[in-house]
């Protein structure tokens, strides 16, 4: 029993970081019709520049979370407005092809200024609250820190899609593009916020990532196929959906290896992936196919 | 450099070019014919590579099969089993938007590497499999060159299959559904089935490659493939070449590859305690060759001709 709590939390921290992938993950899908490759290497961009700027000057790591988050939202909308707008007028799929490049390059500036070495944000072990009243559950601060600042970054978005204008057109343009285009919502603006709460949300999942385990370049590559499980689960363009699928998808990935190697298990990420794609695509809150 | 190792080297180099080219064509059935996205080319590869090597290396303790069989059997071996994942992973997804399958055959390539590493009993895990003989042991053509005129004789027959398929009545039907999906399920045709069959085919390409490439090599690991950097580079292959058309794939193939030979040499230069930077410097200039043809000039080197409409017979 003690046992599954104690994993349970590790799947709670692990979903907390998918969902602020896969949140944006599902934004770019509903908004921009193509599924992001280069998410991922957003996720480690991010990470490294909250290390960076906390590097420089000194501070705490978790001072490396707001500015991951500037930094990857300013970086995201370069990108964009340098390449992506570029080939936007084209199919969709060209960008996702071009995105798939981008991975790439974003993988090696990183492997370039930073290194392939393994880095952390600070060293030492920190040690875990013992709770006795559950019979001895260890729990790290920094764990609990990931999961609520997650909630708070989740109630955010939340906020901002449904009480402000720029939230409403984002999400007319997730459900109906043409419609929403011919009522007069400023597209290209609605895109910028797009990246930037994408790139923000994305640099967020890395820096957790990073406080969680260690900074390594290909850290967010690997996150991305549980992270598109997640956007899938909950269904795609679908941002609240995102959260549930990052929790389900994350659970179950640690949960597994009770019965089965932990070297499986983006296993089971993809396994319930294609369950999901086999028996409902459209996701558990009916995404935008 | 003198002749001789010049000359070895250029067959190397179109060795593995010509291996590349099977793989860019595998892609251009997928892609450049039919618009599906598939990101799991390693995959596909890596199947095909150790069907191959399990089917026709002699036997050993280490991991299943050493069945002994000869070469075209290996291959036959490897055509089928990579066909075989892309019908499982394409029955599932060819009803959906392609982003779905570039997604799943992400995961598909990512289990597979899994699967290799981890499996010990059937792959020798991080060990590999040593000693995959090349064709005609004994023989004059059992040496570096005889192995490349086998990889020119798979390319050319491969060309012409593809060539033959893109211009009957069933290439028409792929490129239509490329072109225009509602109005081809509107003729009347099963878009799924016709998608799912351009998936198979370019699948089993890709897994001939795979074989192809296990017996020039020789040696098998799951760290051989560098995964990811391989689907990239037939990626860029085909987008530089041109997708949808064979040719085009052939010469991007050619291209993509002397141009990434060449950053190695250059590479080489640097001194040795840059090797990790220069690889990431080596695939941050194919990144931005990939973005700057996609901005420039994306339709590729050779554009896709589709055959001249034929005139009905009176």
């Amino acid at each position: 029993m003690n046992d599954i709590l104690q994993i349970l939390i590790y799947g709670m921290v692990l979903g907390s970081v998918l969902s602020m992938g896969a949140i944006g993950v599902s934004m770019i899908f509903g908004i921009l019709r193509f599924a992001h490759f280069a998410h991922g290497d957003f996720m480690t961009l991010g990470a490294y520049i909250g290390l960076t700027f906390i590097g420089v000057m000194g501070l705490s790591p978790w001072f490396a979370l707001p500015a991951a988050m500037v930094g990857m939202a300013v970086v995201a909308v370069v990108i964009d407005q340098l390449l992506y707008r570029r080939i936007r007028r084209t199919q969709p799929v060209i960008l996702l092809i071009s995105s798939f490049g981008m991975a790439l390059i974003l993988r090696s500036l990183i492997q370039l200024i930073w290194g392939s070495e393994n880095q952390t944000y600070a060293s030492g072990i920190q040690f875990p609250w013992r709770l006795d009243v559950l019979g001895g559950l260890r729990i790290k601060p920094d764990h609990v820190w990931i999961v609520l600042i997650s909630l708070g970054l989740v109630a955010g978005v939340h906020l901002f899609l449904t009480r402000t204008r720029m939230g409403k057109a984002m999400r007319a343009m997730s459900d109906n593009m043409d419609l929403a285009l011919v009522s007069g919502i400023p597209a290209e603006r609605v895109i910028i916020v797009t990246w930037i709460i994408g790139g923000a949300l994305a640099a967020a999942a890395g820096v957790f990532l990073g406080i969680d385990t260690r900074l390594h370049p290909v850290m967010g590559w690997t996150t991305l196929l549980p992270v598109f499980a997640a956007a899938i689960l909950g269904g795609i363009g679908r941002p609240y959906g995102a959260i549930v699928g990052g929790m389900i998808i994350g659970i179950s990935m640690e949960m597994s290896t009770l019965f089965i190697s932990a070297a499986y298990k983006p296993a089971v990420a993809f396994a319930i992936m294609v369950m999901m794609l086999i028996f409902r695509p459209q996701g558990i809150f009916k995404g935008t196919l | 450099m003198e002749f001789a190792s010049l000359f070895a080297y250029l067959v190397s180099f179109l060795t593995f070019a010509g291996i590349y080219a099977v793989l860019a064509m595998g892609l251009n059935t997928q892609w450049g014919f039919t618009g599906q996205f598939n990101i799991g080319i390693a995959g596909f590869f890596a199947v095909g590579a150790y069907t191959s090597a399990i089917l026709t290396t002699p036997e050993s303790p280490a991991y299943l099969g050493g069945l002994g069989m000869p070469f075209l059997v290996g291959l036959v071996g490897a055509t089928l089993a990579s066909a075989l994942i892309g019908l499982v992973i394409g029955r599932i997804t060819a009803k959906l938007r392609t982003d779905y399958l570039a997604i799943a055959t992400i995961g598909i390539a990512e289990m597979i590497r899994l699967f290799i590493k981890n499996e010990d009993w059937l792959t020798n895990g991080v060990r590999g499999i040593a000693g995959i003989e090349r064709p005609f042991a004994g023989t004059p053509l059992d040496s570096p060159f005889g192995y490349l005129l086998v990889v020119v004789a798979f390319v050319v027959l491969v060309y012409f299959l593809l060539e033959r398929a893109y211009a009957s009545p069933w290439g028409r039907v792929l490129r239509a559904i490329r072109e225009n999906e509602p109005a081809t399920a509107a003729a009347g045709k099963s878009i799924a089935r016709f998608r799912l069959q351009a998936f198979v085919l370019g699948a089993a390409i890709m897994g001939l490659g795979g074989g192809l490439y296990a017996h020039f090599f020789g040696f098998l690991s799951p760290e051989a493939f560098m995964p990811l950097y391989g689907t990239f580079l037939v990626w860029v292959m085909l987008i530089a070449g041109g997708s949808g058309n064979n040719r085009g794939a052939i010469l991007g193939a050619v291209v993509v590859w002397g141009v990434w030979t060449l950053t190695e040499l250059a590479t080489d230069l640097l001194p040795t305690e840059y090797a990790t930077q220069a690889a990431a410097l080596r695939v941050l200039l194919i990144g931005v060759l990939l973005q700057v043809i996609l901005v420039t000039r994306p339709q590729g080197i050779l554009p896709e001709k589709p055959p001249k409409l034929i005139a009905r017979k009176k």
